[in-house]
């Protein structure tokens, strides 16, 4: 089977994972990922290097995607949309049996507190949000395409987050250490997040379900922990995993957003190659509840979380110390 | 003329119409002519039976929009647009009596093979009552919301009617502007969603459209002389002959078709059922935010007319049988007419009184009561302070015959006000300041007024003591079968509902509290929950209500306590949880003036262990025990302190086993109250059913909740819904894990908020603790509120949260999404311990979400 984004964490736990029950599993992805596995070293904009990669194979993870704030418009595009159709038209091409297309709760959302959420359609014509809008274009290009002789399976992991992973705890623990870390509003807002080992078993139990004929066929599903918790406890358990001893201060949500607004303008003329530290995007994903019902994913893809939130903290302790960071 | 043109099917669609429900017919009239009506539709295959829905002034069949919705897909449902109305033909004036006759000529076109329920609003429920006593052969139901028929006797025609049919401005008000359409739409500002008032008003756009409204504001009949008063007075005097069943559904906040309309109406139509909705207003069938007119409706119809499992509340809503003779509830009383022994001394002023000077009191009033008017199953609003007047004056009514409306100063002066007008009061007792809060605040206007106090003021007819000093003969005594009292629930979840009881039940209820304490002659109370005092005269025992404001029971001082005792020689006391926990805060010790007591009892609320062992401290001699129970049906169960300790700890609260006569079921969490009950197994967590022939009748003029509350099991026994959710142990024990609409849906299953609150107070740092969900129902997440002593309303600090979800996932195995901390949790107002766990949960569902975190109490 393929696997494409080979550089990206979640992609290669997924990876491993496959191989370590018995599949053959292939990469892709522009740089060597580094791994005791089979891969292909191409752009995913490139169809035919995607088809001849697929060639062989029956079933496909797509995990490649432009992530992040930093780039234009037509560099989200390209990637995330032109490569989700080229993966999915070799795929219909080639006949694969089973597609599993890595989507973001971001596609539905923006914004506002999701409180026990259902994965709501893809929302398109958002300006601005350039990862979000291009990640929902491709999501609706590739539930568009499913059908029973194309079974394909939208899957969205939220805030996934593990040993190794630099976007999320990286970038705590970064900006703690540069006591530049702020709570949005106190920090209260419930936050459902999924840890790295699930979301790798809910792209696998993904692609177990995709068969024609399956309820979830053409439909897209959050995946999370289910365990919500306050934003505050998430990142204070993060941190103290980090050996971190850092209070975060706090700011209130209406300032975050305002600031994050202007950050966002100003930050772009300076530093274009940079994240910058505070969008309003990133501001109201931190001082808004964002958790999901997660019924639907269990009914239909038959998962179950198996790593708690508290057992991936100590994960993540025993890692950081591990590796003396 | 012709009606303003049809919407097209996007306009339907915007107003949440199916455009396929919009079609007109051509009815031939009996005036000769044929007129086109417009009407919405809705006909499902095979339909139960028919329904015609017929709007007021200045409405159309969109008012019935929510009917429609919820009836359409199994009754034959039809919304007419009167003639000149809605979409309908305009004509020139129609009259009532031709307004009846184009309603027969409409359905007799619309071919309907069924017998028809008929539904009006407004002017249009005087209509369809027209067409009800015109047609009994084809009459299947009479369903009547906010309207009348004739104005009640007592009340003026509504002001806003009687204004706009002034003369001159009856033209201006309904016709030239559109003031009659807004003012109506401003009836119900704020009950009716904003996206209803466009359509309400969009076929009254011109004038022309209008002339209509103007004309039935004109045609209603204000004096005898007026063209259409003839006919409506037949109509009204004819209506006692409806014997098809009839439905009352009321808004109660209508300024326009008051509660006195629907009294007068259930005057006239004796057998109807009634279901007054308190927040309601006039346009209640659209008024979705407040009430749900529809679901009423549709859950009658099913009873009543498609005859579902029903019977049940009307034929004998009482649960248990007619009682086995018991002496009536005032002739302990009577027994010791002749006993100069202290019957009850008032602790705040040290008046005693005997037996005998009671029983003459009671018997007093019951005479001139009668002497001045009151007749059988008159309701008389009790104002009247805990004291020896509350409690000969209550006796006193029943002997007369009389109701007592009954609502404790606890439910605070709103509440007081819209208990005793929602149970319709003919009579008002109390001091100068209750009779002026009633007049001021019209809460019974019409009522006769008796003044407690030494000046007949604010309009009272006598004062209780001329009352008293009547020597008129003793009026026969009520039947055990009629009714005594409607007492009102502190409404923890929406207003204040009256309980009915009948007099056998007080009697059942009596001797269960004899039998359950072995309460003798030789016993004497301490009331320290006023209300109880009232038990004293019917257990024949003595009584006294302690030196405390009434309205703050956990003011109580050990010091009051003491004094009440020693002045009664007390054998038992009853107090409230909070007063008892007051009464250890302020105690020195052991009192001796309590020596005497044998039995302490505290309920109306969970009781805490602690404070129970602490009266064991103070009152070495008594056993604590709770009884278990609610407004509706008391006692249910009682434990005694000794028997908590044994059990130990558990899933809730122990509350004991049920009391001899009184029977437990434990049904699913969420039953289907349509189908017949059956008890899950023990030690399963369900809600909890009880039966004792103590039970109340049921819910004045609440017909709905009384039909929700009272399911049958499948021997066809009737069982009263506690609205508590529990389990019953191996050994026939309950246990009480919360109230039912406070059980957290998680996706992991049903979470009670009891045993979870139990577990956290356990945890050193916590006071009380309100486990609450956050989230849709299937997929709340648990949340547990904290009560601390310092710190910020908001997140635990860390350390303390472990430990609650520690102990928590210990105890109860189920994960812990966020603990919050708040400095006092909410609590009711009657008895200051039982939390709103309602209000708990929004306030912890908007800092959960990232909100402000302002509490709402």
């Amino acid at each position: 089977m393929l696997i494409t984004g080979g550089t990206s964490l979640l992609a290669r736990t997924t990876a491993l994972a496959l191989r370590d029950r018995g599949d053959d599993v292939v990469l892709l992805q522009r740089g060597d990922a580094g791994l005791d596995l089979a891969q292909v070293r191409a752009d995913v904009r490139d169809a035919e290097a995607v088809r001849e990669a697929m060639r062989g194979c029956d079933a496909v993870v797509h995990a490649a995607a432009k992530v992040g704030i930093v780039g234009t418009r037509e560099d989200f595009r390209s990637v995330n949309v032109d490569g989700t159709a080229n993966v999915v038209a070799a795929a219909r091409q080639l006949g694969v049996g089973r597609v599993v297309h890595v989507s973001t709760p971001s596609v539905s959302h923006a914004g506002h507190s999701l409180v026990g959420a259902a994965a709501d359609p893809a929302v398109t014509g958002r300006r601005g949000a350039h990862y979000a809008e291009s990640k929902a274009v491709a999501e609706r290009l590739a539930l568009g395409a499913a059908s029973d002789a194309l079974p394909l399976v939208a899957v969205r992991p939220h805030l996934v987050w593990g040993p190794g992973d630099t976007q999320l705890v990286g970038r705590i623990v970064e900006r703690a250490r540069a006591g530049r870390l702020a709570l949005v509003g106190g920090g209260a807002a419930l936050i459902d997040t999924t840890y790295l080992d699930n979301a790798a078993s809910a792209l696998v139990a993904a692609l177990d379900a995709a068969l024609p004929g399956a309820a979830c066929i053409g439909r897209a599903y959050v995946i999370a922990n289910g365990e919500p918790r306050p934003i505050r406890e998430l990142i204070e358990g993060i941190l103290h995993a980090a050996g971190v001893a850092v209070v975060p201060r706090e700011v209130p949500l209406r300032v975050a957003v305002g600031v994050g607004g202007i950050v966002e303008q100003v930050w772009g003329r300076l530093k274009p190659e940079e994240e910058p530290p505070l969008t309003r995007f990133l501001a109201e994903q931190l001082g808004t509840a964002h958790w999901f019902d997660p019924r639907p994913a269990r009914a239909d893809l038959g998962w179950h979380p198996t790593v708690t939130i508290d057992e991936g903290l100590q994960r993540l302790a025993e890692w950081f110390r591990a590796n003396g960071l | 003329m012709s009606a303003p043109a049809r919407p097209g099917a996007e306009q339907w669609e915007q107003w949440g119409v199916d455009p396929a429900w919009s079609r007109t017919i051509d009815v031939p009239s009996h005036d000769g002519g044929v007129h086109r009506w417009h009407l919405l539709e809705r006909r499902p295959d095979g339909p139960i039976g028919a329904v015609v829905c017929v709007h007021g002034n200045p409405t159309w069949s969109y008012l019935w929009l929510r009917l429609l919705e919820r009836l359409g897909d199994r009754w034959h449902v039809i919304a007419l647009d009167q003639l000149g109305m809605g979409y309908s033909d305009r004509l020139g004036r129609r009259r009532y009596a031709e307004r009846v006759r184009d309603l027969a000529d409409a359905i007799d076109a619309l071919d309907l093979d069924q017998r028809v329920v008929v539904v009006g609003h407004d002017w249009g429920g005087a209509v369809v009552q027209g067409w009800a006593v015109d047609h009994p052969d084809r009459l299947a139901g009479l369903v009547l919301c906010n309207t009348g028929i004739a104005v009640p006797a007592g009340r003026r025609a509504p002001g806003l009617i009687r204004l706009a049919a002034a003369g001159p401005m009856t033209d201006l008000v309904g016709r030239r502007t559109r003031v009659f359409v807004d003012g109506t739409l401003a009836l119900s500002t704020r009950r009716i969603p904003a996206s209803v008032r466009p359509p309400l008003r969009a076929p009254y756009g011109r004038a022309a459209d209008r002339a209509a409204i103007r004309d039935f504001v004109d045609d209603v009949p204000f004096d005898d002389t007026h063209p259409s008063a003839a006919a409506v007075a037949d109509v009204a005097a004819r209506l006692s002959q409806v014997t098809a069943p009839a439905l009352l559904v009321w808004g109660a906040a209508d300024p326009v078709f008051d509660d006195s309309f629907a009294l007068d109406l259930a005057t006239r139509l004796p057998h109807a059922d009634q279901h007054r909705l308190a927040r309601a207003g006039h346009l209640s069938p659209l008024e979705t935010e407040v009430a749900d007119v529809a679901g009423v409706i549709d859950t009658w119809l099913a009873d009543r007319i498609a005859g579902g499992a029903q019977d049940a509340v009307s034929a004998g809503g009482a649960v248990a049988e007619a009682s086995a003779a018991r002496p009536p509830v005032w002739a302990a009383l009577a027994a010791r007419a002749a006993d100069d022994a202290v019957a009850f001394v008032d602790g705040a002023t040290g008046d005693t009184h005997s037996f005998r000077t009671l029983h003459e009191r009671v018997t007093g009033i019951a005479r001139g009561l009668v002497e001045r008017g009151l007749r059988p199953g008159d309701r008389v609003a009790m104002l009247i302070p805990p004291g020896v007047d509350l409690l000969a004056a209550v006796y006193g009514v029943w002997r007369a015959g009389g109701v007592t409306v009954v609502a404790d100063r606890g439910l605070g002066l709103r509440g007081l006000g819209a208990a005793v007008r929602g149970a319709r009061v003919q009579w008002v007792i109390g001091p100068r300041e209750a009779l002026a809060a009633a007049r001021t605040m019209r809460w019974a206007p019409g009522a006769t007024r008796l003044a407690v106090g030494s000046r007949r003021t604010m309009g009272a007819i006598a004062t209780l003591d001329e009352v008293a000093a009547s020597t008129a003969p003793m009026p026969p005594e009520p039947a055990p079968d009629d009714q005594a009292a409607v007492l009102y629930t502190s409404g923890a979840t929406g207003p204040a509902k009256g309980v009915r009881y009948l007099h056998h039940q007080f009697a059942a209820q009596r001797d269960a509290l004899a039998a359950s304490y072995g309460i003798t002659a030789d016993d004497r109370l301490v009331a320290a929950f006023a209300p109880f005092a009232l038990y004293g005269p019917a257990l024949g025992i003595a009584s006294t209500i302690p030196d405390v404001d009434v309205t703050k029971p956990g003011t109580l001082t050990a010091d009051a306590l003491g004094r009440a005792a020693a002045a009664i020689d007390a054998t038992i006391v009853f107090a409230s949880p909070a007063a008892l926990a007051n009464v250890v805060r302020t105690s020195a010790g052991a009192d001796p003036r309590l020596g005497g007591v044998r039995l302490v009892l505290s309920a109306g609320a969970p009781v805490p262990v602690a404070t129970l062992r602490a009266v064991a401290g103070l009152v070495p001699t008594a056993e604590p025990h709770t009884p278990y129970g609610m407004t509706e049906c008391l006692p249910v169960a009682d434990v005694s302190l000794a028997a908590i300790d044994a059990a130990g700890t558990g899933r809730g609260v122990c509350v004991g086993p049920p009391v001899v006569g009184a029977q437990v079921l434990v049904a699913p969490l969420g039953f289907d109250a349509a189908t017949p009950v059956v008890a899950v197994p023990p030690g399963t967590t369900g809600e909890v059913l009880v039966r004792a022939p103590w039970v109340s009748e049921g819910y004045d003029r609440h017909w709905a909740t009384e039909r929700d509350a009272r399911p049958l099991d499948a021997v066809g026994r009737t069982w009263h819904r506690s609205g508590d959710v529990g389990h019953v142990d191996a050994s026939g024990v309950l246990w009480i894990e919360g109230r039912s609409v406070h059980v957290v849906h998680t996706d992991r299953g049903p979470v009670t908020p009891v045993p979870v609150e139990v577990a956290t107070e356990y945890v050193p740092g916590v006071g009380r603790a309100a486990a609450v969900g956050v989230g849709p129902a299937g997929c709340q997440v648990l949340v547990v509120v904290i009560e601390v002593a310092s710190g910020d309303d908001g997140l635990a600090p860390a350390p303390l949260a472990e430990s609650v979800r520690t102990a928590v996932r210990t105890e109860v195995a189920h994960p812990v999404a966020a603990v919050l901390q708040v400095g006092s949790l909410p609590v009711d107002i009657r008895h200051n311990t039982k939390i709103d766990r309602t209000l708990v949960a929004r306030w912890a569902s908007d800092v959960l979400a990232g909100g402000r975190g302002r509490r709402p109490w």
